[in-house]
């Protein structure tokens, strides 16, 4: 698929802070895209260079083929959703909605027009004579959404949409964004620190920490094929544990693994970090043979509902427990409670070196 | 990573872009011409001797040789000090009862405890001169205090004392309004005193806003021209210094010096209230809940008793003006007439002065609302033109720090200078306006760029987006919901104008002479009934603005306020 938006060695400088270092980045025709990283870590400063909003220190950007690194954000092609709305309070929805189509001197019917299709469309039709106030945060935000697509931009810039709406309208509204994206085609950009709304909307993730890509990829990858130790940290949940690779095996604690089996773990040597997910943690004996069961003793169970997070003390592997993601049913099945003996093992292909 | 910057990247202006920076350059010309150059030009007079060479130290040396003047600089700093102490407990109290008492009548008190903000201050002394002078109605009563006369310090000290109190008031009501009901609620949990409560979270909360209600009263009382004018007699002040060097012995060079004086602890409390300011926002989070106060009844009894007190004086004030202005012969014959208001307005030809008192008012809230506001939103939410944001922004805030009688001297030596261009416009209203805006620009810009800070910083980058050029937004969602601060701003560059005298009483000629300095000149013309019959007009004007002003938001607040309505 074509870049339709490319980023090249975009840097910027807060006085002596550099806030981006020597940014590339592709974004491809239709994908929704997340910058996804800690606060300060320059993901909005990023979308805000893409906005023309701030101005890069150096670097070019270039959106369907056309160079728009010097120019003033009216002369781009874009719409914006912020995380505070931004909707004009004293406008109607309508009035709002219809802002720039109105000063494109279109005639009153037709605009009349569109903004009830644009209203439908964010599934708020009838809204037009009200004003922003009189509207919940989630409908607020959906009336930003269709004033941002209202001017049919080439490309939407989304800045932490959802950061200020409650957890249930949150999700539901992240749902309504990506259909609609993906019904509309419009080439996305989302700024977010939360990191399941990322791995859930996302064409392709790019995990940002200190002004540096750490990686871009799909959301599978990202989570399954970290590239880095802080981006195995900062996406999902990880149980780190030191080891040490010696003579084509990996150990960890008493227990160890041929290398040939942790794909990570290829051309390392001596100490090391070793990143296991919860679920990569099996609680089942199944088809492992009892040699390599892990004794295990659950510690404590931290109920968080359908899954629990059961901290396991596996002193085979390390002194600190470890965090296993166990269902519910699962506990109940197995008559599983805080002080239980719980054998585990570990997929050795799940394993991540750094 | 650390790579070597070769150029910096520069954003190419949208053409409506050019329009805000034009805008911006023009502030800053403003600024530049009638508020920096005029204080340089001060500066320059101080360093000069009479023949315009450059003189170091010498005028300051003759001014400090000068025992009349060290004298009145004496004088200036402990009446500013007294009055200072004074006001400030019983502003205190007052504000305290308003906000955080359930004192009934609250609003009506506030109001009575603002009168002396709609005339000139030396109506205070004027009626002072009623109740006390030497055919005054309570003059026994003072001789028993053992005061000879009313002229002199004490007058000046208790006029003063009126003049100012609004002043402590406001920013003492403001800064008690900043509490956070959560301190409270968790004293109250400890079982804490009511007494312990008031010294540990009351007082210190609102200590900035007693340092800067200080400051304020003590640069308001050492600028005052009005008051010492009208009643003090023998007792000289540099205020009065300033005004008898510069005008009665056209020693310009002394009269400059004393304005360096008179500069220094204005530009002292505007330093420290910049400093208290940043203090004060920075205490108190988005997070704070703020403090209803519940009735307690003996507290609530003594500070309704109290806050009566003080409003009857107010009253007393404004009332006896009023009714020494409808007297026909006072102490004579009381009988009421209009013979007073006839005197000035047909014999004083003051009715002239009102016109240019109303010309230069309307002008001041026309043209200064427009500057102050477009400039405050030029500052506030557009880019580019970096080099000049930092300017403006200090000379927007300069103001604050002049006193009017400083920046009055500089006009004269600016504008009077042969040769400068600009000095056709000396004695015209033009001149005057300008003046008036520039002296009470702070303010104004503080409540614009407030009033612009609570908006959504992202409008401008959402118009940008929908292509949309910055002046619609401004007109179509900024002006709009800034219109209450607007016509707040308006109301406040209006009713100044009409009370000012500090700062004009250098600049007018004859053609444009202003109401404010025409009861000045009766007063000095002996003319008491006169003066105080103008005073009280220019203060029913003031109200009726007031009233005006408040019909306007009102209606404004209709047409564009609906949305703040659920």
């Amino acid at each position: 698929m074509p870049a339709y938006l490319s980023l090249r060695n975009i840097n910027k400088s807060f006085g002596s802070f550099q806030a981006l270092k020597g940014v590339d980045l592709d974004v491809l025709s239709g994908e929704l895209l997340c910058f996804l990283g800690p606060s300060g870590c320059g993901k909005t400063t990023l979308l805000r260079i893409i906005a023309g909003l701030e101005v890069q220190t150096q670097g070019r950007v270039e959106q369907a083929g056309r160079d728009i690194s010097r120019l003033p954000p009216a002369e781009r092609d874009y719409g914006i959703v912020f995380q505070s709305y931004a909707l004009f309070p004293n406008l109607s929805v309508a009035d709002n909605v219809g802002y720039g189509l109105v000063n494109r001197r279109l005639p009153k019917a037709q605009i009349d027009r569109r903004v009830e299709e644009l209203l439908a469309l964010v599934g708020l039709p009838g809204s037009a004579a009200k004003f922003p106030s009189q509207l919940s945060g989630g409908q607020q935000q959906r009336i930003a959404l269709a004033r941002a697509l209202a001017m049919q931009p080439g490309l939407l810039l989304l800045d932490e949409p959802l950061s200020a709406l409650d957890a249930l309208e949150r999700v539901r509204l992240r749902q309504e964004i990506r259909s609609l994206q993906k019904q509309l085609g419009v080439t996305t950009v989302m700024v977010t620190h939360d990191q399941e709304e990322a791995l859930s909307v996302a064409d392709r993730i790019v995990v940002m920490n200190h002004g540096v890509i750490e990686q871009v990829g799909s959301p599978t990858e990202i989570y399954r094929e970290p590239a880095s130790a802080f981006v195995a940290d900062f996406v999902g949940k990880v149980n780190v544990l030191p080891g040490r690779i010696e003579g084509a095996r990996l150990h960890v604690g008493q227990w160890s693994v041929g290398t040939g089996e942790v794909p990570s773990a290829r051309d390392r040597n001596g100490a090391v970090k070793v990143y296991l997910r919860p679920e990569d943690i099996r609680a089942r004996s199944g088809d492992v043979s009892r040699a390599a069961l892990i004794q295990g003793h659950i510690e404590k169970i931290e109920f968080l509902g359908a899954f629990c997070h059961v901290h396991v003390q596996a002193p085979q592997l390390s002194s600190r427990p470890l965090v296993v993601y166990l269902s519910l049913n699962f506990l109940a099945e197995q008559g599983l409670s805080e002080g239980s003996d719980l054998p585990l093992s570990l997929m050795p292909e799940r394993i991540k070196i750094f | 990573m650390t790579q070597l910057v070769l150029s910096t990247v520069r954003q190419k202006a949208h053409w409506s872009d050019w329009l805000g920076r034009a805008f911006l350059v023009l502030v800053l010309l403003v600024l530049l011409a009638f508020l920096a150059a005029p204080l340089l030009a001060i500066l320059v007079q101080a360093l000069q001797d009479d023949q315009g060479r450059y003189a170091g130290l010498a005028n300051f040396l003759a001014y400090a040789r000068t025992p009349t003047l060290l004298a009145s600089l004496w004088n200036s700093l402990w009446v500013s000090a007294v009055v200072t102490v004074i006001v400030i407990p019983m502003a205190f109290v007052f504000a305290y009862a308003l906000v955080r008492a359930c004192v009934p009548g609250a609003g009506v008190l506030r109001a009575v405890s603002l009168i002396p903000l709609l005339a000139p201050s030396l109506l205070s002394a004027i009626s002072l001169i009623y109740w006390f002078g030497n055919q005054g109605v309570l003059k026994e009563f003072l001789t028993a205090l053992g005061v000879s006369q009313i002229y002199g310090p004490v007058g000046v000290v208790i006029a003063q004392c009126f003049s100012v109190f609004p002043h402590a008031v406001m920013i003492l009501v403001t800064a008690l309004s900043l509490a956070d009901a959560r301190l409270y609620e968790a004293a109250d949990a400890l079982g804490t005193g009511a007494l312990r409560k008031f010294f540990t979270i009351t007082l210190p909360g609102a200590k900035y806003g007693l340092i800067s209600a200080a400051l304020v009263t003590f640069t308001l009382v050492i600028t005052d021209f009005g008051i010492p004018k009208v009643i003090g007699g023998n007792f000289n002040m540099m205020a009065t210094d300033v005004f008898k060097l510069v005008i009665g012995q056209q020693d310009f060079a002394k009269g400059a010096v004393v304005a360096l004086l008179l500069l220094a602890p204005a530009v002292f409390s505007f330093g420290v209230d910049r400093y208290v300011s940043r203090r004060q926002t920075a205490m108190l989070t988005a997070r704070a809940v703020p403090l209803v106060p519940k009735p307690a009844l003996w507290r609530d009894r003594l500070l309704l008793a109290y806050c009566l007190l003080v409003s009857a004086l107010m009253l007393a004030m404004l009332g006896m003006a009023v009714f020494a202005s409808f007297a026909s012969f006072w102490p004579y014959n009381l009988a009421p007439s209009l013979q007073h208001y006839r005197m000035g307005l047909v014999d004083g030809a003051v009715a002239e002065g009102f016109v240019n008192s109303l010309k230069m008012a309307a002008g001041t809230a026309v043209l200064g609302t427009v500057l102050v506001f477009v400039s405050a939103y030029l500052l506030e939410k557009t880019r580019g033109l970096d080099l000049l944001r930092g300017p403006v922004q200090m000379l927007a805030i300069v103001p604050m720090a002049v006193p009017g009688l400083v920046l009055g001297l500089g006009y004269i030596f600016f504008f009077n200078e042969p040769g400068n261009p600009l000095q056709g416009l000396y004695h015209t209203m033009t001149l005057l306006t300008l003046c008036t805006i520039v002296h009470f620009y702070t303010t104004g810009h503080l409540t614009a760029v407030t009033a612009l800070k609570s908006l959504d910083a992202d409008f401008e980058a959402v118009s940008a987006s929908l292509k949309v050029p910055f002046y619609r937004t401004f007109w179509r969602v900024t002006v709009p919901i800034c219109t209450p601060a607007l016509i707040d701003i308006a109301r406040y560059f209006f009713i100044n104008a009409m009370t000012t005298i500090s700062a004009v009483v250098f600049l007018y000629s004859p053609e444009t002479k202003v109401a404010s300095i025409a009861i000045l000149n009766l007063d000095e013309a002996g003319d008491m009934g006169a003066a105080a019959a103008m005073a009280v007009l220019i203060a029913a004007i003031s109200a009726t603005a007031t009233g005006l002003f408040a019909l306007l938001g009102g209606w404004a607040g209709r047409k564009t306020q609906a949305w703040r309505r659920r």
